[in-house]
């Protein structure tokens, strides 16, 4: 048994792009003109050569070589990363505190995007319009992900990890979905399906994003002490435009790790054929059909998922869990009774049955078949990131779809950093001495003070450098060089490393 | 951050309606079609226009 790490989590979102009226227009040039009107003409520089954890912490000097790749990459003011990846805007939230937090700034990336699309506008010809979409494929073979970060203890094998997490996330597609019109990728036809991304992984456990999916993603990158930490990278899930279903996603993958780190899970359930329950699973939007365990018995997606809840509860043992844990459980179980009783009655918070509704009025209206063209057009405008356009937006405004935050939260996410998390620090050192900070990283944060050398200030630890043990230190700082004298006298002109925010350890 | 979940005014729904009775719920059915009738002509007004041209250009090659 080990003790459960704090489950600092992001999710990281790539966005579909074209553009209205220019239908031969490079996605790579899209996205470079997107990522380009988000961070004007002075940027802060991701530096890559923080990407490799364990590596010497001495990270002062000259920063080189960050920019070779030609794509574009930034820091946002709320602590988030912005850049162009492979052709795709993509959106990392910063490190969020809990899965509300984590839902929210989810959302303020919708708002960044929409955002920089209406700014990208004077880019573009008369008529022509940058349109953005939260989705995971294209319908035709090309997918592009929605992944989801947890902080995890190192001390757990993760062979025990991949055991809990497949049937986990192969059973979770039924509240984590966010709906597709049709198959792709080889799968057998389907009218209608739960997930936009199940019918692309091809394998239970590996290390690829883009070629030979893996169910579980072994991607060891924990942007923290590797010693203590291990970062899981979760690369199954749909990108979703429902706030409570972001909440209920990454609050119940949340919880499962923190009782897998405790060691309340038992055995796992195992799945006879993980990758065929994946796609089977997700073309069953009735519900009733069941998957096959290693020894032949059958059990439906809700049954595996209410076994994970039954545990997840248990773990809590006499403690009482705190107030977001506890919506999660709510929502968690409120969800798989509803899903048990009646699918569509989950329309008013997933997309997938939201969607499913919206396409079967549709049908009932014009008398539409399901291969007609329209519907697909309305399962890809339904994820459009414009508010004008977006279809979930028109259902949210229409009283359709329940929301957990106002747009003026949103917003404020959008613009500023989580309060309980590093990213205060970095959000907050970027809005206040933006011109002095040289590069930004995960895990560190790069001041240029004028003097020479650089100078780095060191963030491994997650949950230092929030609000309460910051906050007055920035604030009461006249200038960088200010800053990085309090943060523990490190000179700039020897180059000597800046103690982390919030204390040395 | 926000506690509780805060909820839109809603377009021609009396305000006491729970999000599960936002759908169909109140009114007799003809109430019903006309609200879903209103929603779709008004969904109507935003889509693309030429749904297969449109649909057909959409291509993302290069993503994770």
């Amino acid at each position: 048994m080990i003790q459960a790490v704090h489950k600092v989590l992001g999710t990281e979102t790539e966005f579909g792009i074209a553009v209205r009226g220019r239908p031969g227009y490079s996605p790579v040039t899209a996205s470079n003109l997107v990522v380009a009107a988000a961070v004007g003409p002075r940027r802060v520089r991701w530096s890559y050569d923080e990407e490799t954890p364990g590596r010497d912490a001495r990270g002062f000097g000259p920063i080189g070589g960050d920019l070779d790749t030609g794509m574009l990459n930034a820091v946002l003011p709320n602590g988030a990363r912005f850049y162009v990846d492979h052709a795709h805007p993509e959106y990392s939230t910063p490190e969020c505190f809990d899965p509300l937090e984590g839902a929210l700034y989810d959302k303020a990336g919708e708002a960044v995007l929409a955002r920089v699309a209406a700014a990208a506008r004077a880019s573009l010809g008369p008529g022509e319009e940058l349109l953005i979409y939260k989705n995971n494929s294209d319908g035709k073979g090309n997918s592009y992900g929605a992944h989801e970060n947890y902080l995890m203890a190192r001390a757990v094998p993760f062979a025990e990890i991949a055991a809990h997490l497949i049937p986990f996330l192969v059973t979770r597609q039924v509240f984590t979905g966010a709906g597709k019109v049709g198959s792709e990728n080889g799968r057998p036809p389907a009218p209608y399906q739960i997930s936009q991304r199940a019918d692309f992984f091809e394998e239970e456990v590996g290390l690829e994003t883009t070629l030979k999916r893996p169910i579980v993603n072994t991607r060891d990158e924990p942007h923290a002490d590797p010693s203590a930490y291990r970062r899981l990278h979760v690369i199954v899930g749909d990108a979703n435009l429902s706030e409570t279903q972001v909440f209920l996603k990454l609050g119940s993958t949340a919880l499962l790790l923190s009782a897998l780190e405790m060691g309340a899970l038992g055995r796992p359930v195992r799945l006879e054929d993980p990758v065929g329950a994946m796609w089977r699973v997700s073309h069953d939007p009735g519900l009733r059909r069941t998957i096959r365990l290693a020894g032949g018995k059958s059990v439906t997606p809700l049954e595996v998922q209410r076994h994970y809840l039954d545990l997840v509860e248990r773990s809590f043992g006499g403690a009482t869990a705190d107030a977001v844990d506890r919506q999660v459980l709510e929502l968690w179980g409120g969800t798989l009774d509803a899903l048990e009783t009646d699918p569509r009655s989950t329309a008013d918070y997933l997309d997938w049955t939201a969607k499913l509704r919206l396409l079967e009025e549709y049908r009932q209206r014009d008398g539409l078949p399901w291969s007609h063209p329209k519907l697909r057009l309305l399962d890809l405008q339904y994820h459009d990131v414009a508010p004008e356009r977006g279809l979930h937006r028109r259902l949210v405004e229409a009283g359709r779809m329940r929301r957990l935050f106002t747009d003026a939260e949103v917003q404020r996410a959008s613009s500023e950093p989580p309060e309980r998390t590093r990213a205060y620090f970095r959000g907050r050192c970027l809005a206040r001495f933006g011109e002095a900070v040289a590069a930004a990283n995960w895990d560190a944060l790069v001041f240029d003070l004028g003097e020479g050398a650089l100078t780095r200030v060191p963030m491994m630890d997650p949950l230092r450098g929030g609000r309460e043990t910051v906050a007055e230190l920035i604030d009461g700082s006249a200038s960088a060089a200010d800053l990085v004298r309090s943060l523990g006298g490190a000179d700039a002109r020897t180059g000597t490393q800046a103690t982390p925010p919030g204390g040395s350890r | 951050m926000p506690e509780q979940e805060h909820k839109q005014p809603r377009r021609g729904v009396p305000a006491e309606d729970t999000p599960q009775e936002a759908a169909p719920a109140r009114g007799s059915s003809g109430e019903l079609a006309e609200r879903i009738d209103d929603l779709l002509d008004e969904i109507d007004a935003v889509l693309e226009e030429n749904a297969e041209e449109f649909v057909k250009n959409y291509v993302q090659k290069g993503g994770q």
